[in-house]
């Protein structure tokens, strides 16, 4: 139980997608002009994420590692089709992402004008692939350590978009050199919020 | 004289990375040592190209509403090659680069170029659009890991290139180039320098 709590706060704080991964990267430079909209994206992916990672870690492993397939027939014991999940992972998330935006729509239709635009956007975020490759890399013992790990990246994006946009509201009164307004400052704004993020690496849980 | 622009065009003034903040998620992170961003670049580059020049050819036949998951899965079949490739030939590269050769499939420069591009344009022009694009990805990625690589560790390509004197007169490496934030900063930088040249 302590495991997979700290393993939400880690992968909330130190493996942070955004700063320590870099992943989903362009919708979270392209959407954090105002905090409304990336609160949006970020419930979006968080709620993407709570699904997809459980899902692609019961595929991985009945499925696809190594000796997955051993439960059906021991014959199988040797086959590995891990070669495999970067096609069925993306097929899942794109298929899942499709079946929310149908299930959404028809039972809040509140919610999905909330979420609706990003919805069809975040099949291709690379934080959600992101994170069930990383979930099989980490290999997980149980589908509770899986769903703690989706439900902490999809906050820890959450907090990154929202903290970037709320700096980029304020600083569209500051005076930054020309040449470096728009993008420019927000990579380096990304960075500097980067390196605070590593005042975290030194708790262990 | 035409198709010579289309490979040139990406390197410097539509660049993927610095102009149009298109595929930055899967790469950053490699850029610590010189060698997997050179390799990151290529697989790119390759997946890219290729995969442009597939679906130029299939474009008459897609159907536009299932077309972003054709698109997905010839990306996807793809990068299992490149990524297969790199588990039988440079191990240790494949290694470093863990699921960032995966999240090619996610990257926003091959999946842009198919919609902008290939979807409309003849194959032989799709191929060349798609080594520019990865062309001008990679650069931006190669320069990078060589700042971050000769400060950051003292060394380019796993060679030391800064001389031993230099450690003993007191010069000390700079452990913040190592960390991932500051290959943010450093295409910060990049897009503040090239700024001028846009505006021409």
């Amino acid at each position: 139980m302590m495991d997979t709590l700290g393993l939400f706060f880690r992968s909330i704080f130190i493996d942070n997608m955004v700063f320590a991964y870099f992943l989903g990267m362009c919708s979270f430079l392209a959407v954090s002009k105002n905090v409304k909209t990336s609160f949006g994206l970020g419930v979006a992916v968080t709620f993407v994420l709570i699904v997809t990672v459980p899902v692609n870690y019961l595929l991985d492993k009945y499925v696809l590692s190594a000796g997955a397939l051993s439960w059906i027939n021991p014959v199988f014991a040797d086959v590995s089709l891990d070669f495999l999940s970067f096609i069925l992972f993306i097929a899942i998330i794109a298929a899942i992402v499709q079946i929310l935006e149908m299930v959404i729509e028809k039972f809040s239709p509140k919610l999905y004008n909330a979420l609706g635009i990003f919805l069809p956007l975040i099949a291709v975020n690379c934080a959600i692939l992101g994170a069930s490759l990383f979930m099989q890399e980490k290999h997980f013992d149980t589908v509770g350590q899986s769903l703690a790990y989706g439900f902490g990246s999809g906050i820890g994006w959450l907090l990154a978009i929202v903290g970037m946009a709320a700096i980029r509201e304020k600083i569209r009164y500051s005076k930054i050199p020309k040449r470096l307004q728009g993008t420019g400052i927000a990579f380096i704004i990304t960075g500097l919020m980067g390196i605070a993020f590593m005042a975290f690496l030194g708790i262990s849980f | 004289m035409k198709n010579l622009n289309l490979i040139t065009a990406p390197l410097r003034k539509a660049n993927p990375i610095t102009v149009l903040i298109l595929g930055i998620c899967s790469a950053l992170a490699v850029t610590a040592k010189l060698k997997p961003a050179i390799v990151m670049a290529l697989s790119v580059t390759v997946v890219t190209a290729l995969s442009n020049l597939v679906i130029s050819l299939l474009r008459k036949g897609i159907p536009s509403k299932i077309r972003i998951i054709v698109q997905l899965i010839v990306v996807a079949t793809l990068v299992i090659l490149v990524d297969q490739f790199l588990k039988a030939f440079v191990y240790d590269v494949s290694k470093q680069l863990s699921v960032f050769v995966g999240l090619i499939i996610t990257n926003c420069i091959v999946m842009g170029r198919l919609e902008a591009f290939a979807m409309a344009h003849k194959p032989w022009e799709s191929l060349l659009d798609g080594i520019g694009n990865g062309l001008g990805y990679g650069a931006i990625l190669v320069i990078v890991a060589f700042f971050r690589e000769l400060f950051g560790s003292g060394t380019l390509l796993g060679y030391q290139v800064i001389p031993q004197g230099l450690y003993d007169f007191g010069y000390v490496n700079n452990g913040l180039m190592v960390l991932p934030p500051m290959a943010l900063i450093i295409i910060g930088i990049i897009i503040w320098l090239q700024k001028p040249e846009e505006e021409k």
